[in-house]
């Protein structure tokens, strides 16, 4: 896998770090308390194949976060831009 | 057919012309009063021990979408120990390990267990505390531990790197029982010994949607038909997310791809399996000679059963730094697998929120270790409606309520465990 970052280019991903599914929604409360929306958020997954939004981290590079599309089933980087 | 040196023997003199499939191949019926899903170690264990021990279930049929055995149980680094630190993982590993060195007679098969032995290596005091705090823990759990200074280390293993000044190998926590398995032999002795005590295993039968009747699971819907069922338990881990979504489930894991390496064989080197403890590489030569060795999953979510290049350089770097001596050997393949990774790093086997449906699932890139336990557990749930006394802490509700089982601590990050 190589990812385009919108400032440095074309690199490898062994510049780049994973961090997590950029579309998950957090519970707007403030967590003072636990409530089964915290824990589903926090622990729960869809986990499915094909496209899906993700925080990738340039943390060799310009260390900008980037929202990368990315098929899970074919490692194709669909699309690369700021947050 | 019973196994033995008496069959062997015959058959040599036969000019081996009378063997007969270890397996039938089943069709589907229209109903069963247990349907297992997942056709690998998990699944075929499940099958092998719910009709060895738990015949009043009925009928036992086992589905599997492509062969048997195809899956990771077929493609792993064959590894078997029981060095785990938490009280709610130990007491099943230590049972499982327990399991396998009675197996190959319990199910009369080869699985070639061969207890050679595990070195976790330790390259710092604080490491040297933590792996002393493990392996006190494995004592109290019934399990065999030992801890190795540098000289008895390298006694015992003098080809390590021992002038390494940024990593310097200052010992190891052995487990002697622990070792290695044939992994595909594994697969094909559950199948035999299920099949031997009358479950249909169904290959080539993929599974579309659960059926549901009134919030209770009441069959399936496969390529092959609709197969009901009284009780239904899924072990497809690596998949596990995608089968749950057709039962309405979302579960806490992330699949992810593990690559696994094996270099072209070579004469007797490594008598054992050892563990980087600086960086994550693990090692052990095969009977055909090949050295088989693995680290760490890529780190990113995949369903593509590959992995990508930097992670084959960290592995093979990690081996450098331990034993320069492989340096020459060329990688003869390199693989992956899907893992599923849970949110605290350990496995899940449980009833789900739909009655009659289990799962087996969360096994993350220790799951061959587990194989027979795993199995043994989850039909004892399957049959008994409860868990396992070694299993009970697996349960889908642990997250929700905080009761975590995390070895290394890392919280709900399934890339980082």
């Amino acid at each position: 896998m190589r990812i385009t970052c919108p400032h440095c280019g074309n690199r490898g991903l062994e510049e780049f770090t994973y961090t997590q599914d950029a579309e998950r929604t957090r519970p707007t409360d403030g967590g003072a308390t636990p409530t089964p929306e915290w824990a589903d958020y926090i622990y729960l997954r869809d986990n499915l194949k094909g496209p899906r939004k993700e925080y990738w981290y340039h943390s060799a590079g310009c260390h900008a976060w980037l929202i990368v599309e990315r098929d899970v089933s074919t490692h194709e980087i669909l699309s690369v831009r700021l947050p | 057919m019973r196994y033995s040196a008496f069959s062997v023997l015959t058959q040599a003199l036969r000019g081996h012309t009378g063997w007969k499939p270890a397996w039938r191949k089943a069709a589907p019926a229209p109903s069963y009063d247990v349907i297992v899903i997942g056709g690998g170690g998990g699944g075929l264990a499940t099958a092998y021990y719910l009709a060895k021990n738990h015949p009043e279930v009925g009928r036992i049929a086992l589905l599997e979408k492509g062969w048997l055995g195809g899956g990771n149980i077929g493609r792993n680094t064959t590894i078997i120990r029981s060095n785990y630190m938490l009280p709610g993982n130990e007491p099943f590993y230590e049972f499982s390990m327990k399991l396998w060195e009675g197996l190959e007679q319990d199910f009369n098969y080869n699985a070639m267990v061969s207890q050679r032995g595990i070195y976790n290596l330790y390259h710092s005091d604080a490491q040297r505390d933590a792996y002393a705090r493990r392996g006190n823990s494995m004592l109290l759990h019934g399990a065999d531990a030992q801890l190795l200074d540098r000289a008895q280390l390298r006694r015992e293993l003098p080809y390590l790197n021992y002038d390494n000044a940024r990593f310097p190998v200052q010992g190891a926590l052995v487990q002697r029982r622990a070792g290695t398995a044939r992994h595909d032999a594994v697969a094909w002795g559950y199948a035999r010994g299920a099949d031997q005590r009358g479950v249909d295993i169904i290959e080539n039968c993929e599974v579309l949607g659960i059926l549901q009747e009134d919030g209770k699971a009441v069959g399936v819907e496969t390529t092959r038909g609709v197969i009901r069922a009284g009780k239904i338990g899924m072990a497809v881990a690596g998949a596990s997310s995608l089968l749950a979504a057709k039962a309405g489930l979302r579960l806490p894991i992330e699949s992810h791809a593990l690559q696994a390496f094996v270099s072209e064989g070579l004469k007797p080197l490594i008598d054992t399996v050892i563990t980087f403890g600086a960086g994550h590489f693990y090692i052990s030569q095969s009977d055909k000679g090949g050295l088989v060795f693995g680290g760490d999953i890529d780190g990113y979510n995949s369903y593509a059963q590959r992995g990508n290049l930097p992670v084959i350089e960290d592995v093979c770097e990690g081996g450098m730094a331990l034993m320069p001596m492989i340096g020459r050997a060329r990688l003869l393949r390199s693989w992956g697998g899907l893992m599923d990774m849970s949110m605290d790093g350990s496995p899940i086997i449980d009833k789900t929120p739909v009655e009659n449906l289990f799962i087996n699932a969360g096994w993350c890139y220790g799951g061959f270790k587990a194989t027979p336990a795993s199995g043994f557990c989850f039909a004892h749930l399957i049959a008994r409606g409860a868990p396992h006394e070694v299993a009970g802490a697996y349960r889908l509700a642990r997250f929700a309520e905080g009761k975590l089982i995390d070895e290394k601590g890392v919280g709900a990050q399934p890339n980082l465990h």
